[in-house]
């Protein structure tokens, strides 16, 4: 009991806190997308992205900046209007370019990391920027007020745009033919996933953003049946696993990020049987 | 006046043209099927007539006060549509999103209209259904009401009956019929079935090698060359 009451302790610490503010924050932001990024065949979207983003911080090491935020937020919105911008008439398909995009930003950022670094702990580094480890427990207040501006500006935008969201990802050219400017909703989504991947990109790192982006998504399309139900309901199982993540990794000592992913991956499970046995019945 | 008129319209990709010199016309209350085999730009002439494609050359015309984006369109399914998580109600309304211009949420008019279309296909038993557990002839009356919501004049149709049994194709047809005959409202199709576009429109416009436009009574007279000179093609 004493080790328990002892644990409970953490979670009046500031930064445990902070800790979970954030990842509340990331993981309604990267649910709140991910229905339309799976429909789109987007699913790795996510993992594109954070590699770039990871290319980014690569080219802000070299070139010694303090603040990386603002050239990988710049970069990774590029690659991600990049990536949407041609939607659905593209001549090479999504997952293709997400591939190229991804495997190139990886490759050219460890390549970089590895002539340049003077860091004697690269490998560390690198894991550590794949994996997100710690770095979710040593944010500072400063980052944590930049997290929440940017997660209320994504809701409110997200809020805002639902219809054309719908619209656009259900059938976009018959968007287009009716007059409205699928572009621009097409450019809209691109930035707003760009600017949670680099949020979400401190909680769990870049491999497991994907798991955040699609698994709320694809575990709320087993049991629901219309577009805004689906996306309530991953909104709501996507921060309730990262709580449930997090504080479990606090007690058990166990990575913050993996331990959300499995989370994530349970309720996957149990959302996958409880549709199975709807449609049995 | 005519709503849409095409003169030595030119259709393609990326420079390539498909087919040229095309030369017709539909008026308001017209019942027009396009009709050629696969490739033969059927469905580059209705991406081009809708603006998603930029014509290579000659003109398309608009009259009547009726703009590109006032035409409701019935595309071919997509894959990702077959297992899209979404209500009737809800693909139903998205049709009337033009209307919406920046506004974010629908007004009671866009309701209002949703409800009607709805009615109007029979399909308020399913409004509360989800879209991908409807038939194939279901899926498809929701998206012409989609279409309807968008435009009041006229409407395009990508192969409307493709995939669908005889009875649910007859019942398209009929429904089609009645949209242009009752309400008035002026009807683009593209098939391939032509016998059924020589039943039900009014106009035909074959593409291919040999390009006719005219009514379905001189189609149906000059077919017999058509169907020698292209192979017997159905």
């Amino acid at each position: 009991m004493g080790a328990f009451s002892d644990k409970l302790e953490y979670l009046s610490y500031p930064f445990v806190q902070y800790a979970l503010i954030v990842g509340i924050l990331v993981a309604l932001c990267s649910s709140l997308l991910g229905v339309t990024l799976v429909l789109k065949r987007f699913s790795f979207i996510g993992d594109g992205l954070s590699h770039v983003a990871f290319g980014a911080m690569a080219i802000a090491a070299v070139l010694k900046l303090t603040n990386d935020m603002p050239l990988v937020m710049i970069i990774t919105v590029l690659s991600a209007v990049l990536l949407l911008r041609t939607g659905q008439n593209a001549r090479i398909k999504g997952d293709a370019a997400i591939a190229m995009i991804s495997v190139s930003a990886l490759a050219i950022g460890y390549l970089l990391m590895n002539i340049f670094s003077k860091s004697s702990n690269l490998s560390g580094d690198v894991c550590t920027t794949l994996f997100g480890s710690t770095s979710i427990l040593t944010l500072s207040k400063a980052e944590v007020a930049l997290c929440i501006i940017l997660s209320v500006l994504v809701v409110i935008t997200f809020i805002f745009f639902y219809n054309k969201i719908f619209a656009v990802t259900f059938d976009e050219n018959f968007a287009r033919a009716t007059g409205v400017k699928a572009g621009a909703y097409n450019l809209l989504i691109a930035i707003v996933v760009a600017v949670i991947i680099v949020l979400a990109m401190n909680l769990v790192g870049s491999l497991l953003i994907t798991a955040l982006v699609i698994f709320p998504a694809l575990s709320a399309m087993r049991v629901f049946k219309s577009f805004r139900s689906v996306t309530i309901c991953s909104a709501v199982l996507s921060v309730f696993c990262a709580l449930l993540g997090i504080i479990i990794s606090v007690f058990a000592g166990t990575p913050v990020g993996s331990t959300i992913v499995a989370a994530d991956i349970a309720a996957f499970a149990i959302f996958a049987l409880t549709g199975a046995l709807k449609r049995g019945k | 006046m005519a709503l849409l008129t095409c003169r030595g319209l030119s259709i393609g990709y990326e420079g390539k043209e498909v087919i040229g010199g095309l030369d017709f016309e539909v008026c308001e209350g017209d019942y027009l099927c396009i009709v050629g085999e696969n490739g033969s730009g059927k469905s580059t002439l209705m991406k081009t007539i809708l603006g998603l494609n930029p014509p290579l050359g000659g003109s398309i015309g608009f009259g009547d006060g009726l703009k590109q984006n006032e035409i409701g369109y019935l595309p071919q399914q997509t894959d990702v549509q077959r297992d899209f998580p979404a209500l009737v109600k809800e693909i139903v309304i998205s049709g009337c999103q033009n209307k919406l211009g920046l506004k974010p949420f629908y007004s009671k008019e866009d309701k209002a209209r949703a409800k009607a279309m709805t009615e109007k296909l029979g399909l308020t038993p399913l409004e509360k259904r989800c879209y991908r557990e409807l038939s194939g002839g279901q899926q498809q009356r929701v998206l012409l009401a989609r279409a309807l919501c968008a435009a009041e004049k006229i409407i395009l149709l990508d192969e409307p009956v493709s995939g669908l049994d005889p009875l649910v194709t007859a019942e398209m047809y009929e429904l089609i019929e009645s949209l242009n005959k009752e309400d008035g409202i002026t009807v683009i199709m593209i098939s391939h079935d032509i016998d059924a576009a020589m039943k039900y429109a009014d106009k035909i416009l074959h593409i291919g090698k040999n390009v006719f436009f005219g009514s379905a009574d001189e189609y149906r007279n000059a077919k017999g060359a058509f169907a020698s000179r292209e192979g017997g093609e159905a």
